[in-house]
């Protein structure tokens, strides 16, 4: 079946509320304007307020509300528009929704799913385009997923409610209009990452908003007779890292694609567990394309020039190749 | 505490009150022309548009003076051409130009002028209270009489930021003219549904400070309402929160369903729209023409059209500055 | 003429889906008339006219999607007349909106390689001390002037192949020499070698041959060398301890045998790149690929997998004349097997004495990996299975 991305995170949403009565959501305009990314048009009228809760501008609130819930026996969904607004709410999800089962002695679980907008790409500026998907990836207590796909889109939203632990969900803003195929077996894990595509010169590791990069890229790179691997990370904390060794062991060279800004990032922590775990399978310095080392400026040339590009990875790749 | 209507006659020369009526034509005119660009993709990002507001912005923007401080919200457009950045340098922030006022970087969201003392252009909802509280904490320890005007929605006062700030400003008696700008939406959100006292005034006033409530759609009463604030403020007698009750007759940004409220309500609203309503009061006094409204208009037009040859025309920052004012040099 | 075009709505709008004309042809629009509804992906939304004129085409229907700033409707401007007007084509997709294009930025290169230390993958620097290669002799081509896997691999081919490149390059032969000096000189060194060979009656096993090659044209008909490679690797099946690596300090045992066939070069030097699945190909298949790695070898263009993948070798001399072959193992491999010349010789059997036709089948193994026992038992195996030449 053919449907966006968008709708896959909603009918996600649409069967966990149908399904389980302890499932509910609250966020920002998830009511009457249907969520900002459309992502729960309709669900008020269907569920109603009670289920369908929109909230002031209080991020720190409803989102702490939603931790207190979670350990009230409710399975809350808390959508914070997008992770820059999260900022506001850091507080409660670090200490408390991470820390709390740790500090009680494993006597409270905290089964709340975070869901939120990442990234840059649509000339939003400094302040409503950040990729700090890294930030929660850091935090150790809480499971950090980014479906790149329709089918994970519509298959991560179901685990990440049987977890017992507190799951953020990242949702890259340009991946809303995504089209495609639903896979027919579209329910899926949230522990593994995924070959996206075969390929035996080179490793592309990515996640989220640059996986249609890195896919791109690897069509560029089979044009000039460079097979490519891509490998789609899935899920940020914790790391899959069975399944890059496996991929660096067949490739030996490896460029790592993420929008974060580079120092600190999450492609850091990639490229050192590649280094902790294959550094003998390596064949070239491992190769990394980050966002530039700026606030994301709104001018479409300069903002396409901060972000990874197409471009830029099959240049990375060729590099780590020696052509 | 309401600011009394004003009564009688509009209580300024003709003059200064076709100066107000020509600012508020020049920000209608301006922000048509943006929506309409945004629609050929001239203009790019989130554009939230001020169009019913005009009143709020042009009416206090005039009871305040060149040492003030000015902190804003991301739908800032009109406060920074009253202010005095020019439409030129506006529009080409819109258009991405190096030649805008924040060198394309910024965008709508984010317009800032130091000349004008103008601090932006704030995106994140309640993120320039704080700050305001600073400029004023510096002013105060420094010796100056400056105000800072902070303009922030309704919707801002449900963050903890907005809470913070008012018991600051109030604790350390700082001059910060709190402008809250009421249009009842916040984005999607109606005030009711959002807070538990839709009496803004009765929250503020619960920090110990002072407050007014204001027609935001009478430019008139906006205006006085904001000269007594700046001036309890400019005395030294500590914080001032004023509540200007608006209406946005566009949706929150470029577009939205506006599934959120009725059509008849906006029409309603509309009825009483600053521009029309204002410039009849003054025709039925004898303060405008016919032929005066048209000629401003007409000027307005005029700048407007200039300000977009002149964002057309401007060059686009070369991408090697890129990694420029990152830090500083 | 005025053009109506498909107005961008928000953000993260890249389309619309045309629901509803609000204007018919001949209608007048003002600034500001809502005269379309469009459907983002989010929502249906009230699109309206900037300009006002005179509605004189709808290019687009209901129901059709098209990318922002698609022209859909014209409008007479004041004073136009619609006899006068031109009609518009259907549009075509709208140009992407302008902006510079721009290069991108350079990617951080390495820093310059620091004097001293060559600069060495670690992958290639792994692979050459399998291999037996002396790395320093190798030449970098990877990013920095890196020696890479690629690199190691050519050389380590090279060493073999050379001889066509001799003229070229006189130092390559040396280079070669050096490689298989390396090879040889760790194998001995490290592996502790045991020798056994066993006589095999070949009488079967060149009738069903000469049978087989009936009527076949001389180009593909079967070598007894192929039945000796297939017997092999399926012999390797029940002894896996002769097929795959010993690499730090374990033995892997492969999934699969991949035969390196040792191929003499008319030039002189010797190469054993590998023929993949051995057990799982037919005659004919072995055959032909056999042919096409001879002729491949002998050109020097052999695949690098080739030169890296035998996971054990097999070696025929009998066309040179010799009864029996003693190999030395190819680190990392654990085995070699070699085959003599096919001769005739008394062979007593069932009490009688009569004259067949003979191979020495000698197996050279890795005695950190297996024993002699069971070297021997593989070498009977070899035997039996080249006695059923009807089932290899």
């Amino acid at each position: 079946m053919k449907m966006t991305y968008r709708e896959a995170v909603r009918q996600a949403m649409h069967e966990a509320l149908a399904a389980d009565p302890r499932v509910f959501l609250m966020g920002e305009d998830v009511g009457k304007y249907g969520g900002t990314y459309a992502c729960s048009k309709g669900f008020l009228e269907e569920f109603g307020p009670e289920r369908i809760r929109d909230t002031p501008l209080s991020e720190l609130g409803f989102v702490g509300a939603g931790i207190g819930a979670a350990l009230g026996g409710l399975r809350p969904i808390v959508e914070v528009m997008t992770v820059n607004f999260s900022l506001l709410a850091l507080d409660q999800i670090v200490n408390t929704a991470a820390a709390l089962r740790h500090m009680s002695g494993g006597q409270f679980s905290v089964p709340l799913v975070l869901r939120m907008a990442t990234g840059a790409g649509r000339q939003l500026a400094a302040q409503h385009s950040h990729s700090l998907e890294n930030w929660y990836a850091h935090i150790p207590g809480i499971r950090v997923l980014a479906p790149a796909t329709i089918g994970d889109a519509r298959g991560m939203l179901g685990p990440a409610l049987a977890d017992p632990d507190p799951v953020v969900i990242f949702e890259h803003a340009q991946l809303y209009n995504l089209e495609g195929e639903l896979p027919a077996d579209w329910r899926c894990d949230i522990a593994s990452a995924a070959v996206r595509r075969e390929g035996t010169d080179v490793s592309l590791i990515t996640y989220g908003g640059s996986l249609p990069k890195a896919l791109a890229a690897a069509e560029q790179l089979a044009a000039e007779g460079i097979a490519a691997e891509v490998i789609d990370l899935r899920v940020l904390r914790p790391l899959d890292t069975a399944t890059l060794a496996a991929s660096l062991r067949k490739t030996h060279k490896a460029v790592v694609v993420d929008e974060g800004w580079k120092s600190g990032s999450l492609a850091a922590e990639v490229m050192a567990c590649i280094v902790e775990q294959c550094f003998f399978d390596l064949d070239a310095p491992v190769a990394r394309v980050c966002s530039e080392e700026v606030p994301i400026p709104y001018a479409k040339h300069m903002e396409e020039a901060a972000l990874p590009q197409v471009p830029k990875i099959v240049a990375a790749a060729k590099q780590v190749i020696g052509k | 505490m309401i600011a009394p209507p004003p009564a009688g006659p509009v209580p300024w020369d003709k003059g200064f009150a076709q100066k107000l009526l020509a600012d508020m034509l020049r920000i209608r005119r301006m922000e048509e022309k943006c929506a309409e660009l945004y629609g050929a993709q001239k203009i790019r990002g989130f554009l939230h548009l001020y169009i019913g507001e005009e009143a709020c912005a042009v009416g206090a923007m005039h009871a305040l003076t060149a040492d003030d401080n000015i902190v804003a919200t991301y739908r800032e457009h009109g406060h920074a051409l009253v202010r005095g950045v020019s439409m030129n340098a506006i529009m080409a922030e819109m258009f991405g130009k190096s030649a805008g006022c924040s060198r394309g970087r910024g965008g709508s969201m984010h317009l800032f002028d130091a000349a004008t003392r103008f601090y932006g252009g704030n995106a994140i909802v309640g993120g320039g209270l704080p700050l305001a509280v600073g400029f004023a904490l510096a002013d105060k320890l420094q010796g100056r009489r400056a105000v800072t005007a902070c303009f922030f929605g309704e919707g801002a006062m449900a963050e903890g930021a907005f809470h913070e700030s008012m018991n600051l400003a109030a604790l350390w008696q700082l001059p910060v003219l709190f402008c809250c700008e009421n249009n009842l939406y916040a984005m999607g959100t109606a005030l009711a549904r959002s807070e538990a006292q839709t009496d803004l005034c009765a929250k503020a006033a619960s920090y110990a400070v002072p407050t007014l409530k204001a027609d935001g759609m009478d430019i008139v009463a906006v205006h006085e309402a904001m000269k007594l604030a700046a001036a309890h403020v400019r005395d030294g007698l500590g914080p001032f929160f004023l509540e200007l009750q608006t209406y946005r007759f566009r949706a929150h940004s470029m577009f939205d369903p506006e599934l959120y409220r009725d059509k008849a309500e906006v029409e309603e609203w509309k009825a009483r729209g600053p521009l029309h309503t204002f410039s009849a009061r003054l025709k039925a006094e004898e303060k405008l023409t016919e032929e005066e409204f048209l000629a401003f208009d007409a000027r307005a037009n005029a700048e407007v059209q200039a300000a977009v040859d002149f964002a057309e025309a401007a060059p686009w920052e070369p991408v090697e500055d890129l990694l420029k004012d990152v830090h500083t040099p | 003429m005025i053009e109506f075009k498909l107005p961008s709505l928000g953000a993260d709008m890249d389309e619309g889906k045309l629901l509803e004309w609000k204007v018919r042809p001949g209608d007048t629009v003002k600034k500001g008339q809502v005269v379309a509804i469009v459907d983002t992906s989010k929502a249906a939304v009230d699109v309206e006219s900037w300009s006002e004129g005179t509605v004189f085409e709808l290019l687009i229907e209901p129901g059709e999607t098209i990318p922002v700033g698609t022209v859909m409707a014209t409008l007479l401007e004041a004073g136009e007349r619609p006899e006068t007007a031109q009609r518009t084509p259907r549009p075509a997709p709208a140009p992407k909106p302008a902006a510079p294009t721009v290069a991108p930025a350079a990617t951080a290169r390495p820093t310059p390689a620091v004097a001293g230390r060559r600069r060495i993958s670690p992958a290639a620097r792994k692979h050459a001390e399998e291999l037996g290669v002396d790395i320093e002799t190798i030449a970098g081509t990877g990013p920095e002037g890196a020696v890479t896997l690629a690199d190691v691999e050519q050389a380590a081919a090279a060493a073999k192949v050379s001889p066509a490149k001799t003229a070229a390059a006189p130092d390559k032969a040396a280079e070669m020499r050096k490689a298989i000096a390396a090879a040889m000189s760790r194998s001995k060194r490290e592996i502790p070698h045991y020798y056994l060979s066993e006589p095999v009656p070949m009488r079967r096993a060149t009738e069903w041959l000469a049978k087989a090659n009936e009527g076949r044209p001389i180009t593909s008909r079967l070598l007894m060398a192929v039945l000796q490679l297939k017997a092999v690797a399926l012999a390797l099946r029940k002894f896996p301890e002769m097929n795959g690596f010993f690499r730090d300090g374990a033995f892997q045992p492969a999934a699969s045998a991949h035969i390196g066939v040792a191929i003499s070069l008319r030039q002189g030097g010797l190469i054993a790149p590998a023929i993949h699945d051995v057990g799982e190909k037919t005659l004919e298949q072995l055959m032909l690929d056999l042919t096409d790695l001879v002729k491949r070898a002998r050109a020097g263009s052999l695949r690098s997998s080739e030169m890296s993948d035998p996971t054990i070798t097999v070696t025929n001399l009998g066309e040179q004349g010799v009864a029996a072959v003693y190999g030395v193992i190819y680190p990392p491999q654990v085995a070699l097997v070699g085959f003599g010349r096919i001769v005739e010789q008394p062979w007593a059997e069932n009490g009688a004495l009569t004259v067949v036709p003979v191979v020495t089948a000698s197996l050279a193994a890795d005695h950190r990996v297996s024993d002699g026992h069971r070297g021997a038992l593989f070498l009977a195996a070899l035997r039996d299975l080249l006695q059923q030449p009807e089932n290899l």
